[in-house]
């Protein structure tokens, strides 16, 4: 490479505002589904813990269907082809919100359940025995101190369905990724545009990062 | 002494715990071999044996913490089914039977004041302001008043002790079970919570303790039981139990721990 290629910092920054166009969308689609999966976590999560074995055999199936499939395929079955079974089009954005959904679903049951398993067994008997129901006992002693422990795995899964989002370009949401590509088709500056894509997705989990330690160091006292 | 012997049952003469052939295994292991216990009002009896030989796993039989296979337990009045499913009986019992751990299982994300008004305020549904003066004075009478606002964390092991007994004492048991209270405290912090519980012997509360504190039980007990291989071998009040022991197994176990 000689001078005809270089590196082109008007046209890195020239590109930020249709960058940041697509910032909202990518936010919108990972914490939408993320707070959906999170209830699917712990739905799931609390049916994998039960005792009986007709409760969790679905959550173990959910868990390894959901986890043991690409979110890429998941996304595509879902904007391609579940409209074939409901007979009309699915919203890109929909499709790519109940993908991270049920994809961060699985893995947020894992989490849900080693939170609530890592309790010790006394808490509950201590529960118990002042009397407390066993959902109070749950609710009140069990639920506050598992979710704790769970709060740097579920940081790490935040972070992991953000990225995730990325692959969503392929059905056109115009989420990041998605408006650097069409910014690069007509200017040519896929170093600048990709470093600057990259440098925006690091600058939105870096700041969850940061919240998710904080929550933590909070998180910490009266442990 | 002999006052706490003669000290008169509370209104109803009925037993708080009636338990008759109780038998419970851990898979093969038979923990529990007919094991006959009956505990009146008023009443504070200490369960002594070897490590192994089933006295926890008794008294936790009694508020439903463990099942059992075969028998009959009655405790407050109620039936305690066998399979120790959360049963509206069984947490009502539990409500009216208090239990202190061997490791405290204060709830550690929860301060000493919230420990202790938990369940007052939700299974007794007192109301905050009432369930707090009473969390105080519970606190004040183990001796550790000023610690109200700290968390579990910050306290000694004597210390957390003495909120776990607190916590018990705030629902107002009718009867209180005490698993090795002592075990897992540091030599010089065994001394505070047996001086707690000394007091609440004295002030008439009905008690099942176990434990290896054999001066605190021959001092406080009206009853001493002694636990081998899951069967009762042989009970009676602390002076026929560790002057005059008749069982040979009971002899050689008290020579073993009091010799030391």
């Amino acid at each position: 490479m000689n001078g005809s290629f270089e590196f082109n910092w008007q046209a890195a920054l020239d590109s930020i505002p249709y960058l940041l166009a697509g910032v909202p969308y990518t936010l919108l689609i990972s914490f939408g589904g993320l707070a959906i999966g999170f209830v699917i976590g712990m739905f799931f999560g609390l049916l994998r813990l039960s005792s009986a074995s007709w409760l969790r055999w679905p959550a173990i199936v959910y868990i390894e269907v959901f986890r043991g499939t690409p979110v890429l395929v998941q996304v595509l079955f879902i904007f391609y082809g579940l409209p074939q079974l409901l007979g009309g089009p699915i919203d890109a954005i929909t499709a790519g919100i109940a993908a991270i959904a049920v994809n961060s679903g699985a893995y947020i049951s894992e989490v849900v359940r080693g939170g609530v398993q890592s309790i010790e067994r006394g808490q509950r008997e201590a529960g118990l025995s002042l009397g407390l129901s066993r959902t109070q006992t749950f609710r009140y002693i069990i639920w506050p101190q598992g979710f704790r422990r769970m709060i740097p795995a579920l940081g790490n899964q935040g972070i992991i369905s953000i990225k995730d989002t990325s692959l969503f370009a392929v059905i056109g949401v115009g989420e990041l990724v998605r408006q650097g590509q069409i910014y690069i088709a007509t200017t040519f500056r896929a170093l600048e545009v990709y470093l600057m894509v990259a440098l925006l997705y690091l600058a939105i989990t870096l700041t969850l990062s940061l919240l998710l330690r904080l929550l933590e160091r909070k998180g910490l006292v009266g442990q | 002494m002999s006052e706490q012997s003669n000290k008169t049952p509370d209104t109803d003469t009925a037993p708080i715990v009636r338990m008759e052939k109780l038998n419970k295994h851990f898979g093969s292991l038979h923990v529990l071999k007919d094991v006959d216990l009956t505990v009146t009002s008023g009443e504070v009896v200490v369960i002594i044996g070897a490590s192994g030989s089933g006295k926890s796993t008794l008294i936790r039989c009694i508020n439903g913490l463990e099942e059992y296979q075969k028998g009959h337990l009655e405790v407050d009045g109620k039936v305690l089914k066998p399979d120790g499913k959360s049963s509206r009986e069984l947490q009502q019992v539990r409500t009216e039977v208090g239990m202190v751990f061997q490791q405290f299982n204060l709830f550690p994300h929860l301060s000493v004041i919230d420990n202790i008004t938990l369940a007052p305020t939700k299974v007794r549904h007192a109301s905050r302001a009432e369930a707090t003066k009473t969390a105080h004075r519970l606190l004040e009478r183990v001796g550790i008043a000023d610690q109200a606002e700290k968390y579990p964390s910050q306290l000694s092991g004597g210390q957390q002790q003495r909120v776990a007994l607190a916590r018990a004492l705030a629902m107002e048991p009718r009867l209180m079970l005490f698993d090795e209270p002592t075990s897992a405290l540091d030599p010089e912090m065994i001394g505070e919570v047996l001086d707690a519980m000394r007091e609440l012997a004295r002030d008439g509360m009905t008690m099942v303790i176990v434990t290896h504190e054999m001066n605190f039980a021959r001092e406080v007990a009206d009853r001493v039981i002694y636990i081998h291989k899951g069967e009762i071998v042989e009970q009676g009040t602390p002076e026929a139990v560790f002057d005059a022991p008749q069982n040979e197994r009971t002899q050689s176990f008290l020579s073993r721990v009091l010799t030391h």
